[in-house]
Protein backbone atom coordinates (compact mmCIF):
# COMPACT_ATOMS: atom_id res chain seq x y z
CA UNK A 1 0.00 0.00 0.00
CA UNK A 2 0.97 3.71 -1.01
CA UNK A 3 0.66 6.36 1.72
CA UNK A 4 -0.59 8.94 -0.68
CA UNK A 5 -1.49 11.56 1.24
CA UNK A 6 2.05 11.29 1.88
CA UNK A 7 3.56 11.12 -1.17
CA UNK A 8 0.72 13.86 -2.68
CA UNK A 9 2.64 15.97 -0.50
CA UNK A 10 6.10 15.97 -1.76
CA UNK A 11 4.46 17.14 -5.45
CA UNK A 12 3.83 20.75 -5.24
CA UNK A 13 2.24 20.99 -8.92
CA UNK A 14 -0.20 18.70 -7.26
CA UNK A 15 -1.67 21.98 -5.42
CA UNK A 16 -2.26 23.60 -8.68
CA UNK A 17 -5.76 24.59 -9.77
CA UNK A 18 -6.12 24.29 -13.50
CA UNK A 19 -9.26 26.23 -14.80
CA UNK A 20 -10.15 26.88 -11.16
CA UNK A 21 -10.70 23.28 -10.36
CA UNK A 22 -7.95 21.05 -8.47
CA UNK A 23 -5.98 19.22 -10.52
CA UNK A 24 -6.46 15.10 -11.72
CA UNK A 25 -3.13 15.34 -13.18
CA UNK A 26 -3.81 11.16 -15.72
CA UNK A 27 -0.56 11.90 -18.12
CA UNK A 28 2.62 10.49 -16.33
CA UNK A 29 2.54 8.23 -19.39
CA UNK A 30 3.82 11.13 -21.28
CA UNK A 31 6.18 12.28 -18.40
CA UNK A 32 5.34 11.95 -14.53
CA UNK A 33 5.58 14.59 -12.15
CA UNK A 34 8.50 15.22 -9.89
CA UNK A 35 8.76 15.21 -5.79
CA UNK A 36 10.37 17.63 -4.02
CA UNK A 37 13.47 15.22 -3.17
CA UNK A 38 14.52 15.46 -6.80
CA UNK A 39 14.11 19.23 -7.35
CA UNK A 40 16.29 19.65 -4.09
CA UNK A 41 18.50 16.87 -5.17
CA UNK A 42 19.31 19.25 -8.35
CA UNK A 43 19.64 22.43 -6.76
CA UNK A 44 21.68 21.14 -4.31
CA UNK A 45 24.36 20.34 -7.26
CA UNK A 46 23.66 23.86 -9.02
CA UNK A 47 24.22 25.58 -5.51
CA UNK A 48 27.04 23.45 -3.59
CA UNK A 49 28.81 20.98 -5.88
CA UNK A 50 28.60 22.19 -9.86
CA UNK A 51 31.00 21.68 -12.03
CA UNK A 52 32.11 19.62 -15.08
CA UNK A 53 32.40 15.82 -14.13
CA UNK A 54 35.43 13.64 -14.59
CA UNK A 55 39.48 15.04 -15.40
CA UNK A 56 38.94 17.92 -12.82
CA UNK A 57 41.22 17.82 -10.30
CA UNK A 58 39.48 20.13 -7.73
CA UNK A 59 37.36 19.75 -5.03
CA UNK A 60 33.87 20.85 -6.82
CA UNK A 61 34.55 18.44 -9.96
CA UNK A 62 34.92 16.07 -7.65
CA UNK A 63 32.27 16.36 -5.72
CA UNK A 64 30.03 16.46 -9.37
CA UNK A 65 31.75 13.64 -10.69
CA UNK A 66 31.32 11.32 -7.45
CA UNK A 67 27.56 12.14 -7.29
CA UNK A 68 27.62 11.06 -10.88
CA UNK A 69 28.70 8.10 -10.35
CA UNK A 70 26.76 7.64 -7.05
CA UNK A 71 24.02 8.24 -9.31
CA UNK A 72 24.93 5.60 -12.07
CA UNK A 73 25.30 2.78 -9.00
CA UNK A 74 21.77 3.87 -7.61
CA UNK A 75 20.42 3.37 -11.30
CA UNK A 76 22.59 -0.10 -11.13
CA UNK A 77 21.20 -1.07 -7.94
CA UNK A 78 17.62 0.02 -8.76
CA UNK A 79 17.88 -2.81 -11.98
CA UNK A 80 19.77 -5.25 -10.59
CA UNK A 81 22.39 -5.07 -12.86
CA UNK A 82 25.74 -6.92 -12.35
CA UNK A 83 27.81 -3.61 -12.72
CA UNK A 84 27.76 -0.26 -12.37
CA UNK A 85 29.14 -0.22 -15.63
CA UNK A 86 26.81 -1.71 -17.30
CA UNK A 87 24.60 1.12 -17.02
CA UNK A 88 24.52 3.47 -19.70
CA UNK A 89 23.74 7.66 -19.50
CA UNK A 90 21.94 8.28 -22.40
CA UNK A 91 19.86 11.79 -22.88
CA UNK A 92 16.16 9.99 -23.22
CA UNK A 93 14.83 6.66 -23.93
CA UNK A 94 14.99 7.50 -27.52
CA UNK A 95 18.88 7.68 -27.25
CA UNK A 96 19.12 4.92 -25.54
CA UNK A 97 16.94 3.06 -28.13
CA UNK A 98 18.62 5.10 -31.26
CA UNK A 99 22.53 3.81 -29.37
CA UNK A 100 21.59 0.33 -29.45
CA UNK A 101 20.44 0.77 -32.79
CA UNK A 102 23.22 2.79 -34.58
CA UNK A 103 25.93 0.93 -32.29
CA UNK A 104 24.95 -2.57 -32.40
CA UNK A 105 22.17 -2.07 -35.02
CA UNK A 106 24.31 -0.80 -37.82
CA UNK A 107 27.56 -2.54 -37.11
CA UNK A 108 26.01 -6.13 -37.05
CA UNK A 109 23.05 -6.57 -39.52
CA UNK A 110 23.21 -6.82 -42.73
CA UNK A 111 21.20 -8.09 -46.36
CA UNK A 112 19.13 -10.66 -45.46
CA UNK A 113 19.12 -9.87 -41.74
CA UNK A 114 15.49 -9.33 -39.98
CA UNK A 115 14.99 -6.82 -37.35
CA UNK A 116 11.56 -8.26 -35.34
CA UNK A 117 9.26 -6.03 -33.30
CA UNK A 118 5.50 -5.18 -32.81
CA UNK A 119 2.99 -3.25 -33.97
CA UNK A 120 2.32 -1.89 -30.42
CA UNK A 121 5.75 -0.06 -30.18
CA UNK A 122 6.74 3.57 -29.60
CA UNK A 123 7.94 5.27 -32.45
CA UNK A 124 11.11 5.44 -31.07
CA UNK A 125 11.16 1.55 -31.45
CA UNK A 126 10.24 1.61 -34.90
CA UNK A 127 11.65 4.97 -36.44
CA UNK A 128 15.13 4.31 -36.33
CA UNK A 129 15.12 0.42 -37.20
CA UNK A 130 13.21 2.09 -40.62
CA UNK A 131 16.49 3.83 -40.70
CA UNK A 132 19.28 0.75 -39.68
CA UNK A 133 17.01 -1.03 -42.50
CA UNK A 134 17.88 1.36 -44.97
CA UNK A 135 21.60 1.53 -44.14
CA UNK A 136 21.63 -2.26 -44.02
CA UNK A 137 19.43 -3.89 -46.11
CA UNK A 138 17.58 -5.70 -43.09
CA UNK A 139 14.20 -6.21 -43.13
CA UNK A 140 11.33 -5.25 -40.87
CA UNK A 141 9.16 -7.68 -39.47
CA UNK A 142 6.28 -7.19 -37.01
CA UNK A 143 4.47 -9.68 -34.52
CA UNK A 144 0.37 -9.02 -34.73
CA UNK A 145 -2.09 -8.26 -31.52
CA UNK A 146 -5.06 -10.45 -30.37
CA UNK A 147 -8.19 -9.08 -30.38
CA UNK A 148 -7.52 -9.02 -26.18
CA UNK A 149 -5.08 -6.48 -26.98
CA UNK A 150 -2.21 -8.85 -26.07
CA UNK A 151 1.11 -9.40 -28.09
CA UNK A 152 0.07 -12.58 -30.77
CA UNK A 153 3.02 -14.40 -29.17
CA UNK A 154 1.49 -17.98 -30.33
CA UNK A 155 0.49 -16.73 -34.14
CA UNK A 156 4.48 -15.32 -34.72
CA UNK A 157 5.88 -18.30 -33.18
CA UNK A 158 7.18 -18.68 -37.04
CA UNK A 159 8.54 -15.31 -37.33
CA UNK A 160 11.28 -16.49 -35.09
CA UNK A 161 13.75 -18.00 -37.13
CA UNK A 162 17.89 -17.53 -37.92
CA UNK A 163 17.14 -14.62 -39.67
CA UNK A 164 16.21 -13.13 -37.33
CA UNK A 165 18.84 -11.07 -35.35
CA UNK A 166 17.41 -8.50 -33.13
CA UNK A 167 14.24 -8.87 -31.28
CA UNK A 168 12.88 -5.11 -30.06
CA UNK A 169 9.94 -5.41 -27.73
CA UNK A 170 8.05 -3.06 -25.59
CA UNK A 171 7.86 -4.05 -22.02
CA UNK A 172 4.82 -2.49 -21.64
CA UNK A 173 2.49 -0.55 -24.18
CA UNK A 174 1.96 2.98 -23.68
CA UNK A 175 -1.26 3.32 -25.62
CA UNK A 176 -2.68 -0.08 -24.31
CA UNK A 177 -1.17 -0.65 -21.01
CA UNK A 178 -0.43 -4.88 -21.79
CA UNK A 179 2.70 -6.17 -20.71
CA UNK A 180 4.33 -8.85 -23.16
CA UNK A 181 5.93 -12.21 -21.49
CA UNK A 182 9.57 -10.61 -21.98
CA UNK A 183 10.73 -14.10 -20.67
CA UNK A 184 8.64 -15.76 -23.06
CA UNK A 185 10.11 -13.39 -25.93
CA UNK A 186 13.58 -13.88 -24.16
CA UNK A 187 13.73 -17.70 -24.95
CA UNK A 188 12.41 -17.72 -28.26
CA UNK A 189 14.90 -14.66 -29.50
CA UNK A 190 17.90 -16.74 -27.83
CA UNK A 191 16.84 -19.90 -29.71
CA UNK A 192 17.51 -18.44 -32.80
CA UNK A 193 20.22 -16.56 -31.69
CA UNK A 194 19.16 -12.84 -31.59
CA UNK A 195 19.31 -10.07 -29.45
CA UNK A 196 16.62 -8.79 -27.30
CA UNK A 197 15.76 -5.24 -26.68
CA UNK A 198 13.19 -4.04 -24.37
CA UNK A 199 12.06 -0.48 -24.28
CA UNK A 200 11.49 0.02 -20.86
CA UNK A 201 10.01 3.64 -21.33
CA UNK A 202 6.86 2.33 -19.46
CA UNK A 203 7.79 -0.68 -17.54
CA UNK A 204 10.86 0.60 -15.49
CA UNK A 205 8.90 3.21 -14.25
CA UNK A 206 5.91 1.32 -13.21
CA UNK A 207 6.77 -2.15 -12.19
CA UNK A 208 10.05 -4.04 -10.37
CA UNK A 209 12.62 -4.93 -13.26
CA UNK A 210 15.58 -6.87 -12.28
CA UNK A 211 17.28 -7.24 -15.25
CA UNK A 212 19.22 -10.41 -14.68
CA UNK A 213 16.37 -12.32 -14.86
CA UNK A 214 14.29 -10.31 -17.52
CA UNK A 215 15.54 -11.89 -19.67
CA UNK A 216 16.43 -8.61 -22.02
CA UNK A 217 20.00 -7.92 -23.27
CA UNK A 218 19.46 -4.82 -23.44
CA UNK A 219 17.15 -2.47 -21.87
CA UNK A 220 16.12 1.45 -22.30
CA UNK A 221 14.47 3.59 -20.43
CA UNK A 222 13.96 7.85 -19.37
CA UNK A 223 14.00 9.25 -16.17
CA UNK A 224 10.77 12.08 -16.34
CA UNK A 225 8.63 9.35 -16.55
CA UNK A 226 10.01 7.97 -13.40
CA UNK A 227 9.65 11.07 -11.61
CA UNK A 228 13.56 12.02 -12.60
CA UNK A 229 14.21 15.18 -14.77
CA UNK A 230 14.29 15.98 -18.63
CA UNK A 231 17.04 15.28 -20.70
CA UNK A 232 18.34 12.02 -18.76
CA UNK A 233 17.68 8.40 -19.91
CA UNK A 234 19.47 5.12 -19.63
CA UNK A 235 20.70 1.97 -21.92
CA UNK A 236 21.28 -1.01 -19.97
CA UNK A 237 23.35 -3.83 -21.44
CA UNK A 238 25.32 -7.18 -20.34
CA UNK A 239 28.66 -6.14 -20.08
CA UNK A 240 29.83 -8.38 -22.55
CA UNK A 241 27.84 -6.82 -25.62
CA UNK A 242 28.17 -3.21 -24.25
CA UNK A 243 32.26 -4.50 -24.97
CA UNK A 244 32.22 -5.44 -28.20
CA UNK A 245 29.29 -2.75 -29.28
CA UNK A 246 30.59 0.23 -31.05
CA UNK A 247 29.87 3.77 -30.19
CA UNK A 248 27.48 5.82 -32.04
CA UNK A 249 29.17 9.30 -30.86
CA UNK A 250 32.44 10.35 -30.54
CA UNK A 251 33.69 13.47 -28.93
CA UNK A 252 35.47 14.04 -25.29
CA UNK A 253 35.00 11.44 -22.24
CA UNK A 254 34.71 8.81 -24.64
CA UNK A 255 38.42 7.99 -25.84
CA UNK A 256 41.23 6.77 -24.46
CA UNK A 257 43.18 8.12 -26.93
CA UNK A 258 43.11 10.05 -29.48
CA UNK A 259 45.89 10.71 -32.55
CA UNK A 260 45.23 12.36 -35.98
CA UNK A 261 43.99 9.38 -37.93
CA UNK A 262 42.76 7.30 -35.65
CA UNK A 263 41.16 7.24 -31.56
CA UNK A 264 40.75 4.30 -29.07
CA UNK A 265 37.46 4.16 -26.96
CA UNK A 266 37.53 4.46 -23.31
CA UNK A 267 36.03 1.35 -21.37
CA UNK A 268 32.17 0.76 -21.03
CA UNK A 269 30.13 2.79 -20.23
CA UNK A 270 32.01 5.91 -20.77
CA UNK A 271 33.02 4.90 -24.47
CA UNK A 272 29.48 5.50 -25.12
CA UNK A 273 28.85 9.02 -23.28
CA UNK A 274 30.60 11.74 -25.63
CA UNK A 275 30.75 14.98 -24.48
CA UNK A 276 29.49 16.37 -21.08
CA UNK A 277 26.87 14.12 -19.72
CA UNK A 278 23.77 15.19 -18.53
CA UNK A 279 25.38 15.15 -15.31
CA UNK A 280 22.60 17.19 -12.85
CA UNK A 281 19.90 15.15 -14.37
CA UNK A 282 21.39 11.66 -14.03
CA UNK A 283 22.20 13.14 -9.83
CA UNK A 284 17.81 14.03 -9.85
CA UNK A 285 17.29 10.55 -11.65
CA UNK A 286 19.14 8.71 -8.58
CA UNK A 287 17.02 10.86 -6.08
CA UNK A 288 14.25 9.50 -8.05
CA UNK A 289 15.10 6.25 -7.69
CA UNK A 290 15.48 6.20 -3.65
CA UNK A 291 12.28 7.62 -3.98
CA UNK A 292 10.45 5.23 -5.85
CA UNK A 293 12.84 2.47 -4.33
CA UNK A 294 11.47 3.84 -0.48
CA UNK A 295 8.01 3.24 -1.66
CA UNK A 296 8.56 0.02 -2.97
CA UNK A 297 8.29 -0.90 -6.87
CA UNK A 298 6.02 -3.64 -5.99
CA UNK A 299 4.00 -1.30 -3.89
CA UNK A 300 3.81 0.73 -7.35
CA UNK A 301 2.98 -1.72 -9.46
CA UNK A 302 0.26 -2.97 -6.80
CA UNK A 303 -0.85 0.59 -6.67
CA UNK A 304 -1.00 1.20 -10.42
CA UNK A 305 -3.41 -1.65 -10.65
CA UNK A 306 -5.66 -1.04 -8.42
CA UNK A 307 -6.35 2.29 -9.31
CA UNK A 308 -6.51 0.88 -13.32
CA UNK A 309 -8.86 -1.93 -11.81
CA UNK A 310 -11.55 1.08 -10.49
CA UNK A 311 -11.04 3.35 -13.49
CA UNK A 312 -11.74 0.40 -16.26
CA UNK A 313 -14.71 -0.03 -13.53
CA UNK A 314 -16.39 3.12 -13.21
CA UNK A 315 -15.50 3.87 -17.31
CA UNK A 316 -17.29 1.11 -18.19
CA UNK A 317 -20.82 2.74 -17.20
CA UNK A 318 -19.50 6.08 -19.68
CA UNK A 319 -22.00 5.15 -22.61
CA UNK A 320 -20.34 5.04 -26.23
CA UNK A 321 -16.93 4.99 -24.17
CA UNK A 322 -14.89 1.80 -25.52
CA UNK A 323 -11.04 0.89 -24.05
CA UNK A 324 -8.03 -0.02 -26.56
CA UNK A 325 -6.41 -2.22 -23.88
CA UNK A 326 -6.85 -5.37 -21.88
CA UNK A 327 -10.09 -5.33 -19.93
CA UNK A 328 -8.71 -6.68 -17.12
CA UNK A 329 -5.41 -5.68 -14.67
CA UNK A 330 -3.40 -8.77 -15.47
CA UNK A 331 0.01 -8.01 -17.25
CA UNK A 332 -1.25 -5.02 -17.60
CA UNK A 333 -0.28 -1.46 -16.99
CA UNK A 334 -2.00 1.99 -15.52
CA UNK A 335 -2.13 3.45 -19.27
CA UNK A 336 -5.72 3.43 -20.71
CA UNK A 337 -6.41 4.60 -23.92
CA UNK A 338 -10.40 4.97 -25.05
CA UNK A 339 -12.73 5.96 -27.89
CA UNK A 340 -15.94 7.98 -27.07
CA UNK A 341 -18.44 7.47 -29.88
CA UNK A 342 -19.38 11.16 -31.35
CA UNK A 343 -16.43 13.08 -29.99
CA UNK A 344 -12.99 13.42 -31.21
CA UNK A 345 -9.85 13.00 -28.98
CA UNK A 346 -8.72 16.48 -28.88
CA UNK A 347 -12.03 17.47 -27.99
CA UNK A 348 -12.41 15.58 -24.74
CA UNK A 349 -8.73 16.62 -23.83
CA UNK A 350 -10.14 20.48 -24.29
CA UNK A 351 -13.19 19.29 -22.04
CA UNK A 352 -11.57 17.65 -19.63
CA UNK A 353 -8.91 20.54 -18.93
CA UNK A 354 -11.60 22.75 -18.05
CA UNK A 355 -12.48 20.92 -15.61
CA UNK A 356 -8.95 19.87 -14.11
CA UNK A 357 -8.18 16.86 -15.50
CA UNK A 358 -5.04 16.13 -17.85
CA UNK A 359 -5.33 13.48 -20.52
CA UNK A 360 -3.29 13.25 -23.65
CA UNK A 361 -5.20 13.05 -26.77
CA UNK A 362 -3.79 12.09 -30.55
CA UNK A 363 -1.47 9.34 -31.40
CA UNK A 364 0.52 8.75 -28.48
CA UNK A 365 4.02 8.52 -30.93
CA UNK A 366 2.38 4.75 -31.98
CA UNK A 367 0.60 5.17 -35.85
CA UNK A 368 0.98 1.99 -36.51
CA UNK A 369 -0.58 0.68 -33.76
CA UNK A 370 -3.74 3.76 -34.01
CA UNK A 371 -3.64 2.48 -37.65
CA UNK A 372 -4.42 -1.27 -36.85
CA UNK A 373 -7.09 -0.06 -34.44
CA UNK A 374 -8.85 1.85 -36.99
CA UNK A 375 -7.89 5.17 -34.94
CA UNK A 376 -6.37 8.53 -35.80
CA UNK A 377 -6.31 9.51 -32.44
CA UNK A 378 -7.53 8.36 -29.00
CA UNK A 379 -7.77 9.65 -25.55
CA UNK A 380 -5.38 8.13 -22.50
CA UNK A 381 -5.91 8.49 -18.58
CA UNK A 382 -2.73 7.23 -17.56
CA UNK A 383 -1.77 6.57 -13.22
CA UNK A 384 1.29 7.25 -10.97
CA UNK A 385 1.93 7.24 -7.36
CA UNK A 386 0.06 10.42 -6.19
CA UNK A 387 -3.07 9.42 -8.46
CA UNK A 388 -6.01 8.26 -5.98
CA UNK A 389 -9.60 6.94 -7.06
CA UNK A 390 -10.36 10.56 -6.64
CA UNK A 391 -8.78 11.24 -9.72
CA UNK A 392 -10.62 8.67 -11.49
CA UNK A 393 -14.20 9.93 -10.24
CA UNK A 394 -13.10 13.93 -11.75
CA UNK A 395 -12.03 12.17 -14.93
CA UNK A 396 -15.80 10.33 -15.39
CA UNK A 397 -17.75 13.82 -14.42
CA UNK A 398 -15.79 15.23 -16.57
CA UNK A 399 -16.44 12.81 -19.22
CA UNK A 400 -20.30 13.47 -18.47
CA UNK A 401 -19.51 17.25 -19.44
CA UNK A 402 -18.13 16.43 -22.47
CA UNK A 403 -21.28 13.90 -23.44
CA UNK A 404 -23.24 17.22 -22.27
CA UNK A 405 -21.43 19.64 -24.75
CA UNK A 406 -21.74 17.19 -28.00
CA UNK A 407 -25.07 16.73 -27.04
CA UNK A 408 -24.88 12.75 -26.63
CA UNK A 409 -27.56 12.59 -23.61
CA UNK A 410 -30.71 13.24 -25.98
CA UNK A 411 -32.02 16.33 -25.82
CA UNK B 1 -13.09 30.62 -20.42
CA UNK B 2 -16.21 29.18 -20.46
CA UNK B 3 -16.70 25.57 -23.17
CA UNK B 4 -19.81 26.98 -24.38
CA UNK B 5 -17.35 30.12 -26.00
CA UNK B 6 -15.79 27.46 -27.95
CA UNK B 7 -18.52 23.96 -28.57
CA UNK B 8 -21.43 27.37 -30.24
CA UNK B 9 -24.19 25.28 -31.43
CA UNK B 10 -23.25 26.41 -35.20
CA UNK B 11 -19.84 24.52 -35.09
CA UNK B 12 -21.14 21.18 -33.39
CA UNK B 13 -23.65 21.03 -36.85
CA UNK B 14 -21.18 21.59 -39.02
CA UNK B 15 -19.39 18.42 -37.24
CA UNK B 16 -22.06 16.64 -37.24
CA UNK B 17 -23.27 16.85 -40.57
CA UNK B 18 -19.98 18.62 -42.77
CA UNK B 19 -21.17 20.14 -45.87
CA UNK B 20 -18.68 19.51 -49.41
CA UNK B 21 -17.76 16.42 -47.52
CA UNK B 22 -17.37 14.46 -50.69
CA UNK B 23 -14.31 13.64 -53.16
CA UNK B 24 -14.82 15.85 -56.18
CA UNK B 25 -14.76 13.51 -59.15
CA UNK B 26 -13.14 16.21 -61.10
CA UNK B 27 -10.56 18.39 -59.09
CA UNK B 28 -7.80 19.57 -60.50
CA UNK B 29 -6.34 21.22 -57.29
CA UNK B 30 -6.15 18.60 -54.52
CA UNK B 31 -3.81 19.51 -51.17
CA UNK B 32 -3.30 17.35 -47.83
CA UNK B 33 -2.95 18.58 -44.54
CA UNK B 34 -1.86 16.82 -41.67
CA UNK B 35 -1.42 17.73 -38.05
CA UNK B 36 1.63 15.35 -36.72
CA UNK B 37 0.61 16.85 -33.08
CA UNK B 38 -2.85 15.21 -33.06
CA UNK B 39 -3.21 13.22 -36.74
CA UNK B 40 -5.85 15.05 -37.75
CA UNK B 41 -5.84 14.98 -41.76
CA UNK B 42 -7.80 16.84 -43.97
CA UNK B 43 -7.88 16.77 -47.77
CA UNK B 44 -9.06 19.73 -49.90
CA UNK B 45 -10.14 19.17 -53.87
CA UNK B 46 -11.05 21.93 -55.96
CA UNK B 47 -12.01 22.30 -59.09
CA UNK B 48 -10.96 25.82 -60.46
CA UNK B 49 -12.28 27.27 -63.64
CA UNK B 50 -11.19 30.31 -64.97
CA UNK B 51 -10.44 32.23 -61.85
CA UNK B 52 -13.09 30.77 -59.32
CA UNK B 53 -13.89 27.88 -57.35
CA UNK B 54 -16.48 26.18 -59.21
CA UNK B 55 -16.56 22.82 -56.68
CA UNK B 56 -15.06 22.56 -53.58
CA UNK B 57 -14.56 19.02 -51.39
CA UNK B 58 -13.28 18.68 -47.94
CA UNK B 59 -12.47 15.43 -46.51
CA UNK B 60 -10.61 13.98 -43.37
CA UNK B 61 -11.19 12.84 -40.04
CA UNK B 62 -10.35 15.38 -36.97
CA UNK B 63 -11.62 17.08 -34.25
CA UNK B 64 -14.98 19.14 -34.01
CA UNK B 65 -13.16 22.59 -34.43
CA UNK B 66 -11.01 21.18 -37.63
CA UNK B 67 -13.97 19.39 -39.23
CA UNK B 68 -16.03 22.46 -38.88
CA UNK B 69 -14.00 24.56 -39.55
CA UNK B 70 -13.13 22.81 -43.26
CA UNK B 71 -17.11 22.36 -43.42
CA UNK B 72 -17.83 25.90 -43.41
CA UNK B 73 -14.33 26.90 -45.13
CA UNK B 74 -16.37 25.05 -48.32
CA UNK B 75 -19.36 26.67 -47.92
CA UNK B 76 -17.65 29.91 -47.75
CA UNK B 77 -15.37 29.59 -50.72
CA UNK B 78 -17.84 27.60 -53.21
CA UNK B 79 -18.63 30.27 -56.41
CA UNK B 80 -15.67 32.58 -54.93
CA UNK B 81 -12.76 33.97 -56.97
CA UNK B 82 -9.46 32.99 -55.89
CA UNK B 83 -8.44 36.83 -55.17
CA UNK B 84 -11.76 36.54 -52.40
CA UNK B 85 -10.49 33.54 -51.10
CA UNK B 86 -7.07 34.71 -50.33
CA UNK B 87 -8.90 37.62 -48.44
CA UNK B 88 -11.06 35.50 -46.87
CA UNK B 89 -8.48 33.23 -45.58
CA UNK B 90 -6.34 36.36 -44.29
CA UNK B 91 -9.23 37.57 -42.45
CA UNK B 92 -9.59 34.08 -41.02
CA UNK B 93 -5.63 33.35 -39.99
CA UNK B 94 -6.34 37.06 -38.68
CA UNK B 95 -9.29 35.94 -36.34
CA UNK B 96 -7.21 33.08 -34.97
CA UNK B 97 -4.29 34.44 -34.22
CA UNK B 98 -3.57 34.85 -30.63
CA UNK B 99 -3.79 39.05 -30.74
CA UNK B 100 -7.01 38.39 -32.70
CA UNK B 101 -5.71 42.21 -34.15
CA UNK B 102 -6.65 40.32 -37.75
CA UNK B 103 -5.68 41.83 -41.06
CA UNK B 104 -4.98 45.38 -39.78
CA UNK B 105 -5.26 46.79 -43.85
CA UNK B 106 -8.08 44.68 -44.48
CA UNK B 107 -11.81 46.53 -44.72
CA UNK B 108 -13.96 44.72 -43.08
CA UNK B 109 -16.91 45.38 -45.30
CA UNK B 110 -15.26 44.77 -48.32
CA UNK B 111 -17.28 42.43 -50.59
CA UNK B 112 -16.53 38.68 -49.69
CA UNK B 113 -14.54 39.67 -46.76
CA UNK B 114 -17.24 38.80 -44.60
CA UNK B 115 -16.66 35.47 -42.46
CA UNK B 116 -20.34 35.13 -41.61
CA UNK B 117 -20.69 31.60 -40.03
CA UNK B 118 -16.98 31.16 -39.56
CA UNK B 119 -17.24 34.16 -37.08
CA UNK B 120 -18.56 30.99 -34.81
CA UNK B 121 -15.04 29.89 -34.64
CA UNK B 122 -13.65 33.21 -32.75
CA UNK B 123 -13.99 31.27 -29.35
CA UNK B 124 -10.79 29.04 -30.31
CA UNK B 125 -8.63 32.01 -30.43
CA UNK B 126 -9.24 31.07 -26.34
CA UNK B 127 -7.84 27.79 -26.53
CA UNK B 128 -4.42 28.59 -28.01
CA UNK B 129 -3.79 24.66 -28.39
CA UNK B 130 -6.71 24.39 -30.76
CA UNK B 131 -5.91 27.34 -33.32
CA UNK B 132 -4.12 24.87 -35.21
CA UNK B 133 -7.20 22.71 -35.69
CA UNK B 134 -9.36 25.57 -36.95
CA UNK B 135 -6.04 26.46 -39.45
CA UNK B 136 -5.66 23.74 -40.88
CA UNK B 137 -8.26 23.77 -43.64
CA UNK B 138 -7.83 26.66 -44.82
CA UNK B 139 -3.85 26.23 -44.72
CA UNK B 140 -4.66 23.18 -47.05
CA UNK B 141 -6.56 25.45 -49.24
CA UNK B 142 -3.53 27.45 -49.56
CA UNK B 143 -1.68 25.02 -50.89
CA UNK B 144 -3.95 23.30 -53.25
CA UNK B 145 -4.26 26.91 -54.65
CA UNK B 146 -0.66 27.32 -54.86
CA UNK B 147 -0.26 24.19 -56.60
CA UNK B 148 -3.02 25.05 -59.04
CA UNK B 149 -1.25 28.50 -59.69
CA UNK B 150 1.93 27.22 -59.93
CA UNK B 151 1.16 24.69 -62.44
CA UNK B 152 -1.30 27.09 -64.91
Amino acid sequence: MIDTDAVRGDFPILERRINGRRLAFLDSAASSQKPVQVLDAMADIYRNSYANVHRGAYTLSHEATEAYEEARHKVAVFLNATSDEEIVFTRSATAAMNLFAYGWGLNNLKSGDRILTSVMEHHANIVPWHIIARHTGAELRYMELTDGFRLDLEGAQDRFDERVKVVAVSGMSNVLGTMPPVGEIARLAHEVGAVLLVDGAQLVPHAPVDVQTLGADFLGFSGHKMLGPTGIGVLWGRRALLESMEPAEGGGEMIRDVRLYESDWAEVPHKFEAGTPPFVEAIGLGAAVDYLSAIGMDNVLQHDRELTGYALERLAGVPGLSIQGPADTVDRGGAISFDLTGIHAHDVATILDQEGVAVRAGHHCAKPLLRSLGLTASTRASFYVYNVPEDVDALVDALGVARRIFGLDGP
Amino acid sequence: MALEDLYREVILDHYRNPRNRAALGQANAVADGHNPLCGDEVRVELLIEGDEVAAIGVTGHGCSISQASGSMMGDAVKGRSIETIRILTGRFKGMMSIDGAGDPGLDPNRPGAVLGDLESLQGVRKFPVRIKCANLPWTTLEEAINNFVASH
